[in-house]
């Protein structure tokens, strides 16, 4: 072995090994919550193995029930569900519009629209509270899912309209003189070609509004409509030490979003250079 | 494409009329009206909304130290940010850049901080940092360190700030280090053989070419990271609720207390002031990465 070749080797180790130590640490916190999730809550208090002695399943059973974190479940997978779908629809239909449609004042509207883009609007959440409570919509799941999808609204424009201008015209041109409605155009022709676009879509929007907490906590005071991240909160005020069940819905919390990240990787990377690209 | 007449044109506005209501009802309007409460004393409930000009205005900036140290506090995290956490994804990105094997797989795991919510890491880590019943504590002890036995790393003054930017920068530095990763793929390696054939050496390679390339997305990394550390929230609340006695508020915290108070009015003007300061943290920095481009 020649010096060139073992200074790359100890190079490559060392790269290796501070790769390594940040990984540990960027799994150790995940693996901890799981672990403790499996526990007694005796063993909790007193040995800090780093397994369980006897894995506790039964957790889980307790904080799908007993402990309301079905229901928050639950409760998440709509917000997300029906949030995303009107996202999809609502954006893609403006975005499809702004890229291949004439109409008055395009070109304004749209740097309108995208502007909550650029310009942070801090504090959103009071007049939000405020137009909720006048439309009667405080406290409902009405009103904390308008707030969710509009606020996806400009994220989605903006990565949507780029691909539907990138997409050849002549197909669509070629439907349009055959009797095709621009509508029908959209729905049928535009809509299944940007699949790809709609996908780095989905998966962000499924993260942010899963994960989003700030407003579910301006808007709801009825546990019942509650999503998960809220429900951890008044889980957690309520049963301060019992960290067993905190950690198993911590963890309930966190399963789809992991298999929605490991599925679709490549798509989130996508997403977050587009969304990048706009600072 | 055929030109489309008047007829069609207001047609055509049907695509775009969904996404446009729920604009101009969600997201301007709640603008509008954040600039118009902040002139107003209200609290919320009351039919008459008290005229007070800048008067609220005038007292967070004067009379409202706990404002300002809010702000001071989300900055300290916001610098500890800027250094250690993005110092720390650029190390990785060019790292994880030297072609290595695994290279998917450490992307993947540095990425997974930043996909869980705010809530769910600061539920994991206030566990960690118990005093009684953390793991770091119990760590502490084995190696040596008897004083940390139950030491409560979020409830001492001198401590929580940090122990909670920790935390953000753990949940964090995987989000620059993608962008960043990403910015370096697309250094042309054109650039590279040209600069080894003049004779630089890897160091100047690094000054000379991938310095200048990285800057544009240096500089968004820098904004997005400024303006996520600013506007933390969910750690906080999850973690310290902006205790000891204040020590981790942060601006959102402070307004969403006046605005659970009912100082509607308060709270709006606290946004304002927020905001500007945002902006004007934002544009400065644009300003600044422009003029060293040129």
């Amino acid at each position: 072995m020649n010096f060139f070749k073992l200074k790359k080797n100890i190079l490559n180790s060392l790269t290796h090994i501070i790769l390594i130590a940040v990984s540990l640490t960027c799994l150790f916190p995940v693996f901890w919550m799981i672990s403790s999730s499996l526990k007694k809550q005796s063993e909790i208090f007193t040995n800090m193995s780093l397994l369980p002695e006897t894995w506790q399943f039964v957790n889980y059973k307790d904080a799908f029930l007993t402990a309301d974190f079905g229901m928050y479940f639950l409760n998440s997978v709509i917000y997300t569900v029906v949030g995303v779908a009107a996202i999809v629809l609502i954006t893609s239909m403006a975005a499809y519009g702004f890229a291949r449609l004439d109409f008055w004042g395009k070109n304004i509207l749209f740097y309108l629209l995208i502007s909550t883009l650029l310009i942070p609007i801090p504090g959103a959440f009071v007049p939000l509270y405020l137009l909720l409570k006048s439309l009667h919509l405080l406290d409902t799941r009405t009103g904390l899912l308008l707030c969710y999808i509009s606020g996806g609204i400009a994220f989605g424009l903006f990565l949507l309209k780029s691909f539907f201008e990138e997409l050849p015209k002549e197909i669509e041109e070629a439907a349009l003189i055959d009797g095709c409605s621009r509508f029908g155009i959209y729905w049928r022709i535009a809509l299944p070609l940007a699949k790809p676009a709609i996908a780095t879509l989905v998966i962000i929007q499924c993260l942010n509004i899963w994960n989003e907490f700030l407003l579910a906590l301006v808007v709801l005071q009825d546990t019942s409509k509650m999503p998960i991240q809220r429900g951890l909160m008044v889980f957690q005020g309520t049963h301060m030490t019992d960290y067993p069940l905190l950690m198993a819905g911590l963890t309930i919390a966190t399963i789809p979003i992991v298999i929605i990240y490991l599925f679709m990787q490549k798509h989130i990377v996508k997403g977050i250079a587009a969304g990048a690209i706009k600072g | 494409m055929m030109k489309a007449t008047s007829k069609e044109k207001t047609f055509n506005m049907v695509f775009i009329l969904p996404a446009l209501i729920l604009f101009l009802v969600f997201n301007l309007y709640p603008l509008l009206r954040t600039f118009q409460l902040s002139f107003y004393q209200w609290n919320g409930i009351d039919k008459d909304m008290i005229f007070v000009g800048f008067a609220q205005y005038k007292h967070i900036i004067f009379n409202n130290p706990a404002y300002w140290k809010s702000m001071l506090n989300a900055g300290y995290i916001t610098l500890l940010c800027l250094t250690l956490q993005n110092g720390l994804a650029l190390l990785l990105a060019l790292l994880v850049n030297r072609q290595i094997r695994g290279e998917n797989i450490y992307r993947v795991i540095f990425f997974l901080p930043p996909v869980l919510s705010g809530i769910v890491v600061g539920l994991i880590w206030k566990f960690i940092y118990d005093g009684n019943f953390g793991i770091l504590n119990n760590w502490l002890v084995s190696l040596g360190f008897t004083s940390f036995s139950d030491f409560a790393w979020l409830s001492e003054i001198k401590t929580a700030l940090s122990s909670v930017a920790v935390v953000h920068m753990w949940k964090g530095f995987g989000y620059g280090f993608i962008i960043l990763l990403a910015g370096l793929q697309t250094i042309p390696t054109e650039l590279y053989e040209a600069a080894e054939v003049d004779g630089a050496d890897k160091w100047q390679q690094f000054i000379n070419t991938t310095v200048p390339s990285l800057i544009p997305v240096f500089t968004m990394v820098t904004i997005l990271t400024i303006l996520g550390a600013m506007q933390i929230f969910d750690l906080i609340y999850s973690m310290t609720q902006g205790g000891p006695a204040g020590h981790t508020d942060v601006p959102i915290t402070k307004i969403y207390q006046y605005m659970n108070n009912g100082e509607f009015g308060y709270s709006t003007a606290m946004a304002v002031i927020f905001g500007l300061v945002l902006l004007i943290v934002s544009m400065i920095q644009l300003y600044a990465s422009k003029k060293i481009n040129k």
